[in-house]
């Protein structure tokens, strides 16, 4: 309930403030709603959609596999944690437009050179939250598997995972909004589709309606992602530590 | 120089542990254990019974190879299948009662659980988590862990240990139960000699810091038909002899 109120003030808010900007330099509501079913009527909405869509998942799912797995070995290998971070915090601190300019003259303007800049991007952001998982599992655990000889894989699945569960939560949040953030720029600068290329172009025709059109439509599908698989794969992950007394 | 062979005789427990230290925080080492040898043949219970801190626990780690900083051998049974239930049940928080305990034992037969759970009033908890349960209940489970896996050989540390009498008691009896039905090399460890004459064939008195092994005592009559005057006399000589030595 109180979200509806508060987001029918934002819409109020943008109304109003449309009224007094003009539409040429911030168009209201219902012309952006309209825009939005014109470039779905003609099917360019969901083709752009559905390829910065694809870009971003690729890009997300390396920098979530590849940063697991190596924040969880600096996190419990000591030797791994002092080689690795010194390139960690290099990586941390560059620039995300050096990272894709510099994919892009190395790797050509190629779709892989794309989807690996974001992944890089993304990268050290998921190593540091594992890390901080892997550096804080339970030792007692630990014991009791190795005494119990469990393998390997089982003990990753059913020891070790649920344990990083809340810094994959965190990671995976916080990573989808920036990592589609990133894909537009990669878009803007070196792809001939995607939502990130339609902005350029609707940039350089000065059309803010069509800029916030797509704005708008891949916000809601990142809100339907959010509510429709985030969320439920949280609620599975910690319905354990709902019962507790 | 340590050693832990897994190539002893058949269900046979050799400990020959001549030295351990602990270095603490400040560099400082101290003596933790001195000379701790023992045998336990096949399927037989011992106890290990001392003063509270004097590194029973630390033997149990040697023994199940989670501490392999220590000088002398450990001959574990052969095939060496461990079962361990530690002072703090270790369970998976995230995994019900059933899972944890089929985590260890993935192929282990349904009646065989159901005998398990039956044996240890587990019944009606096989689907909550470990946040739902007593520690006593959490033990339970923690020792249905342990016997799954149809181990060679059995560490118990103090599992017993902060349950009220009554709850120790049917525990007590629940778990001499069990290790009389099965053929497993058994080593317990607590400060309570009432427990070890209880389940024990043979008991180790251990000195405070750095342990050494003061006495063995050999139990003749086998548990079931031991009497509760039996037990009187020989927890009041073990006890004795403790008081007379500490």
């Amino acid at each position: 309930m109180v979200r509806l109120i508060s987001l029918t003030l934002f819409i109020a808010i943008w109304w109003f403030a449309s009224l007094f900007a003009g539409p040429q330099m911030l168009p209201g509501p219902g012309q952006v709603l309209n825009t939005i079913a014109v470039q779905a009527q003609n099917g360019d909405l969901f083709f752009q959609l559905g390829v910065t869509l694809a870009r971003v998942l690729a890009a997300f799912t390396i920098a979530m596999i590849a940063g697991t797995a190596i924040g969880l070995l600096m996190g419990r290998v000591k030797i791994a944690d002092r080689i690795g971070d010194p390139w960690l915090i290099v990586l941390l601190n560059l620039p995300a437009l050096v990272i894709i300019v510099l994919a892009f003259i190395w790797g050509g303007l190629t779709e892989i050179a794309g989807v690996l800049a974001v992944a890089i991007n993304k990268l050290p952001n998921t190593v540091v939250m594992v890390r901080e998982g892997a550096r804080a599992l339970d030792t007692g655990l630990d014991e009791m598997a190795r005494v119990f000889a469990l393998p390997r894989g089982r003990f990753l699945w059913h020891v070790v995972l649920p344990q990083l569960a809340p810094y994959l939560a965190a990671a995976g949040r916080s990573g989808l909004s920036l990592v589609w953030k990133i894909v537009l720029i990669v878009e803007l600068l070196g792809r001939p589709n995607g939502i990130g290329f339609q902005i350029g172009v609707a940039f350089q025709l000065f059309d803010v309606t069509l800029i916030l059109a797509y704005a708008l439509a891949f916000v809601t599908v990142i809100l339907i992602i959010e509510t429709a698989v985030v969320q439920p794969i949280e609620r599975r992950a910690s319905r354990w530590r709902k019962r507790a007394p | 120089m340590n050693d832990a062979h897994l190539a002893g005789e058949s269900g046979h427990l050799k400990v020959r542990i001549t030295h351990k230290a602990f270095t603490a925080a400040s560099g400082e080492r101290f003596d933790v254990l001195r000379d701790i040898c023992f045998d336990l043949r096949h399927s037989e219970v011992g106890a290990l019974v001392g003063p509270s801190g004097c590194g029973k626990t630390t033997i149990l780690r040697i023994i199940a190879g989670l501490d392999v900083d220590f000088d002398g051998t450990i001959t574990r049974p052969l095939s060496g299948r461990l079962g361990m239930v530690f002072q703090e049940p270790r369970l998976l928080p995230w995994r019900t009662v059933d899972d944890n305990v089929r985590l260890v034992a993935p192929s282990i037969a349904a009646e065989a659980l159901a005998s398990l759970f039956e044996v240890l009033d587990l019944e009606a908890h096989y689907l909550h988590y470990p946040g739902e349960l007593s520690l006593g209940l959490a033990r339970r489970v923690a020792l249905a862990r342990a016997l799954a896996i149809d181990p060679d050989l059995l560490l118990l540390d103090e599992p017993l240990v902060s349950l009220d009498e009554a709850l120790a008691e049917r525990l007590r009896a629940q778990l001499a139960t069990l290790i009389e039905s099965r053929p497993i090399t058994t080593l317990l460890v607590t400060h309570d000699v009432q427990e070890a004459v209880r389940l024990a064939d043979r008991i180790f008195l251990l000195s405070s810091r750095p342990a050494q092994i003061l006495a063995e005592i050999p139990l003749a009559t086998p548990r079931s038909t031991r009497s509760e005057r039996e037990i009187g006399t020989i927890v009041e000589e073990v006890t004795s002899r403790i008081n007379g030595r500490g």
